[in-house]
């Protein structure tokens, strides 16, 4: 089997339009959660989220690019853009020709669908942009990217919700790993904060109106995020061959189902999926240092959540740290794994592990240290992303320093 | 009809039980309606009567809704009927 390293990371969200202003964010602990500005916002009974500011798409791309980038693409574009001139890396041949893209995203192009049912049912208008499909499907980021970078090898897009991100990283650590691609671009990317996407969201009664305070007792539920993170996997010896500079390991992954519910998350399902990850990596529990959850913020998530972790890790359960930066960039469903894989890779490489914020009132049922409020310098040499999704599929990965 | 006997109506479809055999001392539990047929009867029930209940599933004990018996569901409604008026 192949080693798997990580040389190049991208991002946009609501903490900062690249990876070093992402984690100075979150280094500071800061809180990219404000009131949500788009059309018809006032018929919505949630209306904060971690949406990009500040952002206008004229800047990035021309006018034909952006009659068939849905926001979502244009996320996975101007990251993947960042992750690619990091790692230096240049397709071309051979290495182009096995080199891929698997991102996730749960939603596709949603503000795509929106606006142009709105144009049709609601203007009654009966002709749409003939670029509508291309645009909102769900693989258009992956197929845009390949194009971009000339990745000619196995490419695809996954989605199992707020799991997304990890599923897709998974899959290319797999395709590395067992020597199948060299070089895989993978990670994932959502953009739902539009009337609609926010519109369905609030019918599950699970949303906040105020915050998103992860583990903390007087919670209330989780608010929405937008955004991408990218990043490449490269065989390891090929990255060390041309001296690229390497950001972390992937060392192991695990992906279970809870077979249980569509919606409430299961205490068995996600603690399997943790110990499957260290089994994996051939870790043991006792060496991770950091535990990048879930941590939605709903009363259900965090309370179970906590129990995995405690039935994963036994005794060690008490000496790591868990954070959950959705408090910071909201939870960005497909693309959130991906966002919170640059948290773990901050705590191997900078040592500093992100907080909880939001934190406010202890709750007996997430008894672990849960870093509240403010960042903490620690040295950790093996870091674990969970990502537990609606459907019972959760996905785990882990990282370690090099 | 009332508001408490489109209520129970409402109940009673989720609970895929006879109107009959709702009972105003009944907990949602013991009609074995789980927390989505929750949230769906309350969807129901500001559908039918073009009001907004003020319910998070994140705290359902704490929500200024009360859900602990078909009876407070329905005094609950019953004032938020009222306040609408």
């Amino acid at each position: 089997m192949k080693r798997v390293v990580i040389t190049g990371a991208g991002t946009i969200n609501a903490l900062g339009k690249n990876v070093p202003d992402t984690m100075e964010a979150m280094k500071e602990g800061r809180c990219g959660i404000s009131d949500l500005d788009f059309r018809d916002v006032e018929r919505l009974s949630i209306r904060i989220g971690g949406q990009v500011k500040d952002y206008d798409p004229e800047q990035k791309f021309n006018r034909q690019q952006i009659s068939l980038y849905d926001r979502f693409t244009q996320f996975t574009l101007l990251a993947a853009d960042e992750a690619m001139q990091q790692s230096g890396l240049t397709l071309t041949g051979e290495l182009a020709a096995k080199s891929g893209v698997v991102f996730g995203t749960a939603g596709g192009g949603v503000s795509t669908w929106d606006d142009n049912y709105r144009s049709v049912y609601e203007d009654g208008k009966n002709r749409v942009h003939p670029f509508v499909v291309p645009k909102l499907m769900n693989n258009a980021a992956a197929s845009h990217v390949s194009m971009a970078y000339n990745l000619k090898g196995p490419s695809f897009t996954v989605s199992t919700a707020c799991a997304s991100s990890n599923h897709a990283m998974a899959q290319a650590f797999q395709m590395v790993r067992s020597g199948m691609a060299p070089v895989m671009l993978t990670g994932g990317s959502e953009s739902m904060l539009c009337f609609g996407g926010v519109k369905a969201w609030e019918g599950l009664r699970v949303m906040s109106r105020d915050a998103c305070r992860p583990f903390s007792a007087n919670r209330n539920g989780m608010v929405q995020g937008e955004g991408a993170g990218i990043f490449v996997f490269e065989e390891f010896e090929h990255a060390k061959s041309r001296g690229a500079d390497i950001l972390a390991e992937v060392v192991g992954f695990a992906m279970t189902s809870d077979a249980s519910d569509i919606v409430m998350p299961s205490k068995q399902g996600a603690a399997r999926a943790i110990k499957g990850a260290l089994q994996d990596a051939r870790l043991n529990p006792e060496v991770v240092g950091y535990v990048n959850a879930h941590g939605t913020g709903t009363a259900a998530n965090d309370r179970t959540e906590c129990a995995a972790v405690a039935d994963a890790f036994g005794a060690h359960a008490d000496n790591l740290m868990m954070s959950s930066t959705k408090s910071m960039h909201g939870h960005l469903i497909g693309g959130t794994g991906a966002v919170e894989l640059l948290a773990c890779i901050m705590a191997l490489r900078d040592g500093v592990v992100a907080p909880t914020i939001g934190y406010e009132e202890y709750d007996p049922d997430c008894n672990l240290d849960v870093v509240p409020n403010e960042a903490r310098d620690a040295d950790v040499s093996v870091a674990i992303s969970n990502a537990f999704a609606f459907g019972g599929l959760n996905a785990v990965i882990a990282l370690k320093r090099i | 009809m009332s508001v408490k006997d489109k209520v129970i109506e409402i109940i009673a479809e989720q609970a895929v039980l006879d109107v009959s055999d709702v009972s105003l001392d009944n907990t949602l539990e013991e009609l074995g309606i789980d927390s989505l047929g929750l949230v769906e009867s309350i969807f129901a029930i500001e559908e039918a009567f073009d009001i907004q209940v003020p319910f998070n599933a994140n705290n359902p004990s704490e929500s200024e809704f009360d859900i602990s018996s078909v009876a407070a569901i329905i005094s609950a409604v019953e004032e938020l009927v009222k306040a609408q008026s």
